[in-house]
């Protein structure tokens, strides 16, 4: 994060709420100690995320003294892009994919820190901590620079810009356990507690907001769940738990038999779909 | 689960020790599979990934009904259409003993580069080898990177053994033939362990199919091999990444320790201004610590007001870095554009980056017979030793004795490419002992007695262009007005100083690095020097640039269309190359690459040549270069 810092001109930092943006920004708070981190947070809001989320964005960014750039497509929002008309496909390129790029374009940010590991994800596993990106924000798997010892390169040309990974060789248990090691905050939707869910395709999706209509045979219940990854809130799926503590979360964790994106419904949208993401610009 | 034996179980996470190795291989000698069968017998698959894997086992697997592992870890959509691996990928896993990171790096030729990436942040390497096929030319390759990146151990994982009936005797062959060629290669250790990854056999525990072997299973080996580096034991070491500065009251030096141990107290030095100072904090968000390791991220601040900004190394005052702007380097390419000898690249070592020149390539490295070959160029993959020369001093530590000290990128200075790792054997002494001599009469007094400002000119344009015809109507009127001036003219200085050179790449580079050359030394004395070559390259005429003080340096671009130069032909070049007899034309089959902001940018199409002599002239009077 310090080779960033003292390397780029406009970096920034995405932050999307998640447990591992919390890890990340902690870290980052310790790497900048006595200072502050030389760069903003930005989170780009498709408007569907959690409105538990949403507030504790606010609030960390206000305890931490950190500058906050929130960004919306209002382009896709006026065009009326939403989970649920739209497929999760055609909402997550235009609410996120294509609203980063806006946003990365908007403030001329030449560095942009993200939060995704390698154990994630297939493709992922093969991303670079510095990943180099084209000025149209295009991903070529085929020609990542190699990145040898601790040697980062961090040369771009106008226009171009890097995303860089400092989680990249954590694991979800190395996560959970750093978190509780050192009492990071995090959302409380991580925590089982009685909320609103309906089924739905065989997940389990939590009424947020009255944005959500319940399809005909649908209804909703009160279950005692929680989250393992957050996302926008159609298109996340809360699954059946008690935990309510840390402890209780790792201790999960250590029995699981699932992987954490499962919830996700972007992943198995269609075949390599993360790949084909990351090609056009989606972190 | 306890809470209490939680806190225990994760407590005992925290203090596993940590294994980093790479598996490397040919193509289709079962890496993936050998991992995907580590991560499945080790329990670390989730239902969902295992549903995954059966469904595309049956869609894409090559290996009928059972599960095909290597689809697990293949993630990339082009290389499981075409069956090999592209890219590093890392997995983790973790047993009750150690955790793991596992770099699975590429097989085939054209990914080289990417194995040494994989190879540069690992301590130990399995180097897979089909038992059908034995010890191939890639076998060879990897070995020698893997000794070459400072890697001490190695497992030969002799793979399919299940399709050679188990036999023995296959086994000790392939192990005799690899381990001559090691010999030279010095590895610690090399453990040598028949296996059927498909198959599990040797993988997660010993094998009954093969009796006649009394080694460790893989995994067994792997969590016990003791790969213990000493990295703290070394000098201290602390390259600073970022000069703490939030208030006037507190100045820290971020950065993380490469090597040794720093206590409060320590007298520390930094190496390049020989500047000393004591530790008199060592700051962290979690309190202040009294002694940090290798491996931590610290703020240390120090006693003394010392000069010290990002780039410079906090060391040991007893054991420091050595200083120095020339070294001897094992170097591996990795673009393909091939190195060129001259050429200005970046260096990126630690924190610092510089601009570096490779000044002589001794010789390249024939990895299957690790003979030593002459060479004028690297090409991509190829393994060379090199002396290069940075326009800066650095401190550094020899590569044998610490990575993060000794390792470094090369990097284009153009498209930002990362075109070589390397490694620094030892500075040369050469630098060390030729000082710049001071002279009384400097270059200003020569200036002053001629009434003028020296400058070089630099011409450049396609064959053709005008850029003689020009600079020679500049250097009359300066002679007329009593100016003293120089031409260095391309076909001229090709005469006598560079007739040895031809027109490769390679030696267009040596050809601008001399007449650079020559044109400092004659600014220095004083003159106008008027340089008139093609000079196609950017990176060559901003080495010029970069030799020559602010305002020396003029470039002017003589703009004429290629068409124009063809259709005038003055000299019949362009005839002759378009039949194909002469070979690397510039405009013809070598680029010319226009200066983007060249100082003056001549036309000679609808202009006369005279008119943009005089404009040249106006330049250097409205400049000051002449009264």
């Amino acid at each position: 994060m310090r080779e960033v810092a003292a390397s780029f001109e406009n970096p920034v930092m995405l932050y999307s709420i998640g447990k591992d943006s919390s890890v990340m920004l902690h870290l980052a708070m310790k790497a900048f100690y006595p200072s502050k981190p030389p760069f903003p947070l930005l989170h780009v809001d498709t408007t569907w995320k959690f409105r538990e989320m949403i507030a504790f964005r606010d609030a960390t960014a206000a305890r931490l003294g950190l500058k906050l750039i929130v960004h919306i497509n209002e382009d896709g929002v006026k065009r009326g892009i939403n989970p649920f008309d739209s497929g999760s496909a055609l909402h997550t390129q235009v609410m996120k994919t294509e609203a980063l790029k806006q946003a990365l374009d908007k403030y001329h940010f030449d560095a942009a820190f993200g939060g995704a590991r390698r154990d994630e994800e297939k493709s992922r596993a093969k991303e670079r901590i510095f990943s180099f990106r084209t000025a149209s924000h295009a991903w070529d798997p085929k020609n990542q620079r190699p990145e040898l010892w601790r040697v980062y390169n961090t040369r771009v040309n106008k226009g171009e810009s890097i995303r860089v990974f400092p989680l990249s060789n954590w694991t979800e248990l190395d996560i959970w356990q750093y978190i509780m090691v050192e009492n990071i905050p995090i959302v409380p939707l991580y925590f089982a507690k009685k909320r609103p869910v309906v089924e739905r395709d065989g997940t389990l999706i939590m009424v947020d907001d009255e944005r959500m209509k319940l399809r005909d045979g649908e209804k909703v219940e009160d279950r005692l769940v929680r989250f393992r990854t957050l996302g926008c809130y159609p298109l996340t799926g809360a699954f059946d738990s008690s935990a309510d503590t840390l402890e209780a979360i790792v201790a999960e964790m250590l029995t699981a038999r699932t992987s954490e994106r499962q919830g996700r419904l972007i992943d198995s949208d269609e075949k390599a779909s993360m790949e084909k993401k990351k090609k056009e610009g989606y972190f | 689960m306890a809470t209490s034996s939680l806190r225990d179980y994760l407590a005992a996470q925290e203090n596993k020790s940590f294994l980093r190795f790479l598996t490397c291989g040919s193509v289709d000698d079962g890496k993936s599979t050998l991992i995907g069968r580590l991560l499945y017998d080790t329990k670390l698959l989730f239902d969902d990934q295992l549903a995954a894997l059966e469904k595309d086992s049956r869609k894409h697997g090559t290996t009928g009904d059972d599960i095909d592992f290597a689809l697990l870890v293949d993630g990339l959509e082009a290389e499981r259409e075409q069956g090999i691996t592209i890219d590093v990928a890392y997995r983790f896993f973790t047993t009750d003993k150690r955790k793991f990171i596992v770099a699975d790096t590429p097989g085939h030729e054209q990914y080289t580069r990417n194995m040494a990436t994989g190879a540069s942040n690992s301590d130990l390497a399995v180097i897979l080898i089909d038992a059908r096929k034995g010890v191939l030319v890639q076998t060879r390759r990897h070995a020698t990177i893997c000794s070459l990146l400072g890697i001490h151990h190695v497992v030969l994982a002799v793979n399919k053994i299940d399709l050679m009936d188990f036999r023995q005797d296959v086994f000790d062959e392939i192990v005799f033939e690899f381990r001559k060629f090691a010999e030279p290669l010095g590895f610690k250790s090399v453990v040598a362990i028949p296996m059927s990854a498909r198959f599990g056999d040797n993988v997660i525990s010993h094998s009954a199919q093969m009796p006649w072997y009394d080694g460790p299973a893989l995994l067994t080996h792997l969590e016990t091999v003791d790969v213990d580096t000493a990295l703290a034991d070394a000098p201290f070491r602390m390259p600073v990444q970022w000069v703490n500065r939030p208030n006037l009251d507190f100045r820290g030096f971020s950065g993380t320790i490469v090597g040794g141990r720093v206590k409060v107290g320590d007298g520390i030095v930094v190496p390049k201004s020989g500047q000393t100072s004591t530790v008199k904090r060592i700051v962290t968000m979690d309190g202040d610590l009294a002694e940090a390791q290798a491996g931590a991220a610290v703020t240390p601040v120090l006693a003394d007001e010392v000069d010290v900004s990002r780039g410079n190394v906090l060391s040991a005052v007893k054991d420091r870095s050595e200083v120095s702007d020339q070294f001897a380097a094992h170097v591996i390419w990795m673009s393909e554009e091939p190195l060129l000898p001259g050429r200005q690249y970046l260096l990126k070592l630690g924190t610092n980056t510089v601009p570096a020149q490779v000044t002589d390539l001794k010789h390249k490295i024939d990895v299957n017979t690790l003979e030593h070959l002459a060479a004028k160029t690297l090409h991509l993959n190829e393994i060379g030793v090199c002396n290069l020369s940075l326009t800066t001093p650095i401190a550094f530590d020899p590569y044998a004795s610490n990575r993060d000290m000794g390792g470094f990128i090369l990097i284009d200075r153009f498209t930002n490419a990362s075109v070589a790792a390397g490694m620094i054997d030892f500075q040369l002494r050469r630098a060390a002992n030729v000082h710049w001599q001071a002279l009384d009469v400097n270059k200003q007094a020569r200036a002053g007695l001629k009434h003028q400002k020296p400058v070089v000119l630099w011409f450049t344009g396609l064959s053709g262009s005008g850029k003689s015809t020009i600079a020679n109507m500049v250097e009359r009127q300066l002679h007329a007005e009593g100016r003293h001036t120089y031409v260095l003219d391309g076909d001229n200085v090709r005469h006598g100083l560079n007739r040895d050179l031809g027109f490769t790449e390679a030696d267009r580079v040596e050809n601008i690095r001399r007449v650079a050359e020559t044109a400092r030394l004659f600014v220095d004395a004083g003159l106008i020097v008027l340089v008139s070559f093609i000079s196609p390259f950017k990176s060559e005429r901003r080495m010029a640039r970069e030799m020559l003080g602010e305002d020396e340096f003029v470039e002017v671009f003589v703009d004429t269309p290629l068409e124009v130069c063809m259709a005038r032909d003055v000299k019949g070049l362009y005839a002759k190359a378009m039949a194909g007899e002469i070979k690397n034309f510039t405009g013809i089959d070598s680029p010319y690459e226009r200066p983007e902001i060249p100082e003056l940018t001549l036309e000679t199409v609808a202009r006369d040549p005279a008119k943009e002599a005089a404009r040249v002239l106006t330049y250097l009077r409205t400049h000051g270069y002449v009264a």
